[in-house]
């Protein structure tokens, strides 16, 4: 974990380094589920600073994890890897391998577009785009496919359904995305990622600006969507972590401290600092 | 353990252990009277211990509500969350245990005016002072949260049953030999079940207390000692 500190490490990723041992401590049942995704000594800079060191840890398909830790721990970096968001911005670069199915993500030759295809993305705040609730989801699939109108339909129809936002817009599919409350939007938001057909669906702090209803909804709704889609969340409300995940990564200035089933991490952390994190006993 | 961010939460937590502990002293003492007032038949005695029951019974009702609040808006997790489990079960012992003491001092009320063999009286007297100390000790333990001293009481149960299923036999024998002491000795039996009852809820809250430390029961099977009291004609 202590190797390849200098900002120049090599671009070039070691090949099958061993497993983070704090994952092989994953004490449940953690045999016949497939990782989607493994992330393997996974280290990120911005610019000469490190913020992720040595990460290791698996994605569960089917599953929910999620990301804690206090602010700046590198939870949200972590996530904003696995789409390469950090694409967007000069002087940042991960080292390292994140293999989706097999491939490594990080590998220059990627098609960023497909990727976040496949990985989708929910973010903090709800983005809807100023249009109408019907372009909303459609534009995005646009992106990807060109089908018939009714087939379109049916789609937009199935993505606002699978979001639990049919019944409330079925008669206004015409109106402004905006026009929507911000649980309904956040509902949005989430339709037009899965209108994609991802596997893999980020969600980075999905209610932090919702009620508790519009939480308990969406909430309900990534348990849902784990049949059909991997779930990664990323949240500072530890009981929405305990309630929604399956496995949890406890995450501490850039490393990771913790990674269990939830049951076992919320009940019997092995780490002090995250028995001190989850108690309430930080700082 | 570091102090929480938020203050009136270890405050909350303090008064639930300090509600506890008040139960466990006043358990503690109403045993102890009850066993003295059946060794030196003091029926005065008896009947203090039989109305302070109540007191009990009333810390009981608090810990159950000091919990329920904090489970409500404290959302207790890891060992925290153990420590209010665990505090409901504890008080839930000790109101038992405080029940069985209460019983033992009724019972000796009744002996007084009896024809009890003396040496089964010491019997009882035995016991009971056997499982006073562990419940001194099991208290001990809790206050220190020390799951070492709460593992040596929880191995001692062993011995409190043997020395419960010598009693039995004793008591039995007494029975053959003159009838007239089967009223007399039916109370003794009760109580003497009564208090290896007793040891074995202390031996419940020394894993408690090492539950709340740890998350985990001692691992090994419990020591049992009155396994043979079902195989010799005894009943």
């Amino acid at each position: 974990m202590d190797t390849a500190t200098a900002p120049s490490a090599p671009a070039n990723p070691p090949t099958n380094p061993p497993t983070n041992p704090m994952v092989l401590h994953a004490a449940v049942g953690t045999d016949g589920l497939a990782e989607k995704v493994t992330i393997r000594d996974l280290e990120f800079f911005y610019g000469e600073s490190r913020a992720l060191k040595g990460i290791s840890l698996p994605l569960y398909a089917n599953k929910a994890t999620a990301f804690i830790g206090p602010s700046g721990c590198g939870k949200s970096t972590l996530l904003r890897i696995l789409n390469r968001m950090y694409d967007l911005y000069p002087n940042q670069r991960a080292t390292g391998q994140v293999l989706f199915d097999g491939e490594n993500l990080l590998d220059a030759g990627q098609d960023i577009n497909l990727l976040r295809a496949r990985i989708g993305m929910v973010f903090q705040k709800p983005t809807p785009f100023p249009m109408s609730i019907y372009e909303n989801i459609a534009f995005g699939i646009r992106l990807y496919e060109k089908l018939p109108r009714a087939e379109m339909d049916a789609r937009v129809e199935r993505a606002l359904r699978r979001a639990a936002l049919w019944d409330e817009v079925k008669d206004k599919l015409a109106a402004s995305g905006l026009s929507l409350s911000g649980g309904q939007q956040q509902r949005l938001c989430i339709a037009r990622t899965v209108s994609v057909k991802p596997e893999v669906i980020l969600f980075d702090e999905p209610c932090s600006a919702l009620d508790p209803i519009s939480t308990a909804k969406i909430e309900e709704l990534i348990d849902e969507m784990k049949k059909d889609y991997t779930i990664v969340i990323v949240t500072h409300n530890m009981q929405q972590a305990a309630r929604v995940s399956d496995f949890t990564a406890f995450m501490y200035l850039g490393e990771l401290i913790e990674f269990d089933a939830t049951a076992n991490l919320f009940t019997t952390p092995r780490d002090k600092r995250t028995q001190a994190y989850i108690t309430g006993r930080f700082g | 353990m570091a102090d929480h961010i938020l203050k009136r939460f270890d405050e909350d937590l303090e008064k639930l252990n300090a509600t506890i502990n008040e139960m466990g002293g006043l358990t503690e003492s109403q045993f102890a009277k009850a066993l003295d007032a059946v060794r030196e038949r003091d029926t005065g005695l008896a009947e203090q211990v039989i109305a302070a029951d109540a007191r009990v019974d009333q810390l009981d009702a608090q810990v159950q509500q000091q919990t329920v609040q904090l489970l409500a808006l404290r959302q207790p997790m890891a060992v925290d969350l153990r420590v209010v489990l665990s505090s409901i079960k504890i008080a839930a012992a000790l109101e038992r245990i405080a029940d069985y003491a209460k019983n033992t001092a009724k019972r000796g009320i009744v002996l007084t005016s009896g024809t009890a063999p003396p040496s089964a009286v010491a019997g009882i007297d035995r016991l009971g002072k056997l499982v006073r100390t562990a419940l001194k000790d099991v208290l001990d333990a809790f206050a220190d949260d020390d799951v070492e001293k709460a593992h040596d009481v929880w191995q001692r149960d062993e011995e409190i049953d043997q020395v419960y299923t010598g009693l039995f036999r004793e008591l039995l024998t007494y029975m053959m030999e003159d009838p007239r002491t089967i009223t007399a000795c039916t109370h003794l039996l009760f109580m003497a079940k009564n208090i290896e009852r007793a040891g074995d809820h202390v031996t419940n809250i020394a894993e408690l207390v090492s539950f709340r430390r740890t998350g985990k029961t001692f691992a090994e099977a419990r020591p049992k000692g009155s396994g043979s009291l079902y195989t010799t004609g005894a009943s």
